[in-house]
């Protein structure tokens, strides 16, 4: 009696330990992102004053978002990466998803050397300087084609929309074909409209890539009107880090980086919560079976 | 007669399958252009590049791989991979254990609020560039200006500086890649925890055994197989140390410790115009990690099936 007893306290303890590291991991998570939102609506002046420690600002200022917008590239940049999100990511779900349902077809002279093929090139690579001459010759440099296209599809993610399509029962498949509809048809009627939970994982994948497009970035624009917003972010924290050698030159201040920082990752972050109840359901089938 | 009837056969088969070719068109387009011919655009690693001439009509270095020797002779090529190997397994071995932690404290947790809340907020740095990362970062640790350094400016200590020092810059991309990734790698578990039979654990707690007695028999042992797998498709991406965020984060006084492959053929191939060094460096690492994601998928597969 005494010893249940003494259990049934030890797991009691235990639940509470298991809450109070949680809720340490909340703030490990949350504090880091709204410091930077305060910080960044914080009037510049207090922000000195309490050096840097500041959570709750006395008073809201926007004063950092209007210098943003006002002395950086940023209103471009958004722009640009505004468009390589959004047609970026239309091309991308076109293109993975007409490659990936051919593949789900066991039937189809061929697929297994293209399923070969799609694995080769994700193994095997020709490097960062073949790759950039390619894109050179094909007329992209300096163009935001060049953040789209070389990267249009990505194939783990048309393994992904390949391997649902073929958990689908070939039934339904069957019966619509014998009904007279195409193989586009059944495609566009039946398997994309089945398949949302993958599709709605896989687009949110890559738009996360699209909207945190970096690499191609530096690889390929040289303009800087056209340069996309990760890139315009590093150049604005690199250059305050470069100020701090040299002061003679009027350095980004503190809340106009952290306005930049918020800018640049608000907007992906609002996204999730929308495909969230998808997105986690994704991973797993995705982990399941690639 | 056998023979021609199976032609005819296929040939229908072909026929009766034409949209499907036409659906993989684009795909098989953009493959050969952007995937493919680059591969064949890597022979400017056994060429001595003429720009005037053209990839094509340069004359062929002597020997053929005379860049490739270069590489491996040149001081730099031992720090390289010894920085690109490190700092993948050490991200590796503290990326399993951090999101094994997680999910298992997630699925002890018996407040569906907490652990909801948990979830949710510890997915978010998975949505941030590196870019973002770094910024945030340097708010905090940055050795002149971080909250952190200042903290500890006031307890009376030194201001530590993490991001220009070989002996601190480490610490700074390993904490970074679990903060971004825990969150995401360790659905990947809590998915593979919670398809473990109930009845194990009902049965374990007839029997009296406590919650880390049924973590370490029932809940590790139940993932044992997802965890493997996991880490044997990362050691065979070991070659990719981090591209984006070494070069957000690095300078160059931590290229001691930070340079990877990836960041100095990006430096000395592309910026610095050595192409044909730098797409050499590029096929080696290619080849190199085409024959580890090889070796390391055949293992996945034998380990996976010896456990499932």
């Amino acid at each position: 009696m005494v010893r249940s007893k003494h259990k049934i306290t030890g797991e009691r303890v235990l639940d509470w330990v298991i809450y109070l590291i949680l809720f340490l991991l909340i703030i490990i998570f949350v504090v880091p992102l709204l410091y930077v939102l305060s910080a960044s609506v914080t009037p510049y002046s207090e922000l000195i004053r309490r050096g840097g420690f500041v959570i709750v600002p006395s008073e809201l200022s926007f004063d950092a978002y209007k210098e943003l917008f006002s002395t950086s590239l940023i209103g471009s940049a958004f722009k640009n990466t505004l468009f390589v999100t959004i047609a970026g990511t239309a091309i991308n779900m076109v293109l993975s998803i007409l490659f990936a349902y051919p593949l789900s077809k066991k039937s189809l002279p061929g697929v297994k050397f293209l399923t070969l093929m799609l694995v080769f090139t994700m193994m095997f690579n020709g490097g960062t300087i073949p790759t950039y001459f390619v894109v050179k010759d094909t007329g992209l440099l300096n163009s935001l084609w060049a953040l789209i296209i070389p990267g249009a599809i990505a194939q783990y993610n048309v393994i992904l929309l390949k391997n649902y399509f073929q958990s689908m029962p070939d039934e339904l498949f069957e019966a619509a074909t014998i009904d007279g509809a195409g193989a586009f048809r059944v495609l566009l009627s039946i398997a994309v409209p089945l398949a949302k939970p993958i599709i709605m994982t896989v687009m949110l994948l890559y738009m996360v890539g699209n909207w945190n497009v970096f690499y191609a970035g530096i690889l390929y624009i040289n303009s800087n009107e056209l340069k996309p917003l990760q890139v315009v972010l590093r150049e604005i924290l690199m250059s305050s880090q470069n100020m701090l050698n040299n002061v003679d030159t009027h350095a980004p201040s503190l809340t106009m980086r952290m306005a930049a920082i918020v800018v640049t990752s608000v907007p992906i972050i609002m996204v999730y919560p929308f495909v969230q109840r998808y997105f986690i359901k994704g991973i797993m089938v995705g982990a399941v079976k690639g | 007669m056998v023979n021609k009837t199976d032609k005819k056969l296929s040939l229908q088969k072909v026929r009766a399958h034409i949209p499907y070719y036409f659906m993989l068109l684009p795909g098989i387009l953009y493959f050969m252009v952007y995937k493919f011919y680059p591969m064949y655009g890597a022979m400017i690693a056994f060429k001595d590049l003429n720009m005037l001439d053209g990839i094509l009509k340069s004359p062929w270095a002597d020997p053929w791989y005379k860049h490739f020797a270069t590489f491996f002779k040149s001081p730099y090529c031992v720090e390289l991979l010894t920085n690109t190997l490190e700092i993948s397994l050490v991200k590796i071995v503290l990326g399993t254990f951090s999101a094994i932690v997680l999910a298992l404290l997630v699925n002890e947790c018996r407040n569906s609020w907490l652990k909801k809340v948990v979830q949710t907020v510890s997915f978010m740095p998975y949505f941030l560039s590196w870019v973002v990362i770094y910024g945030i970062a340097f708010a905090f640790f940055s050795e002149g200006s971080g909250i952190v350094n200042k903290l500890i400016e006031m307890l009376g200590g030194e201001a530590i500086p993490f991001f220009t020092s070989n002996s601190h810059f480490r610490y700074v991309l390993y904490g970074t890649h679990v903060w971004h990734g825990v969150g995401y790698s360790a659905v990947v578990y809590l998915a593979s925890i919670v398809s473990i039979d109930t009845e194990l654990y009902e049965a374990a707690t007839v029997d009296g055994a406590g919650r880390f007695r049924r973590i370490w028999h029932i809940t590790l042992p139940g993932i044992r197989s997802t965890i493997i797998t996991l880490f044997i498709i990362n050691i065979g991406n070991i070659l990719n140390a981090g591209f984006d965020q070494i070069f957000v984060m690095y300078n160059e006084q931590v290229y001691s410790s930070a340079d990877i492959i990836d960041t100095w053929v990006y430096r000395t191939g592309l910026v610095g115009m050595n192409y044909e060094l730098g797409s050499a460096v590029g096929l080696f690492k290619s080849v190199l990690g085409f024959f580890l994601v090889y070796i390391t998928n055949r293992l996945a597969r034998k380990w996976g099936e010896q456990l499932w």
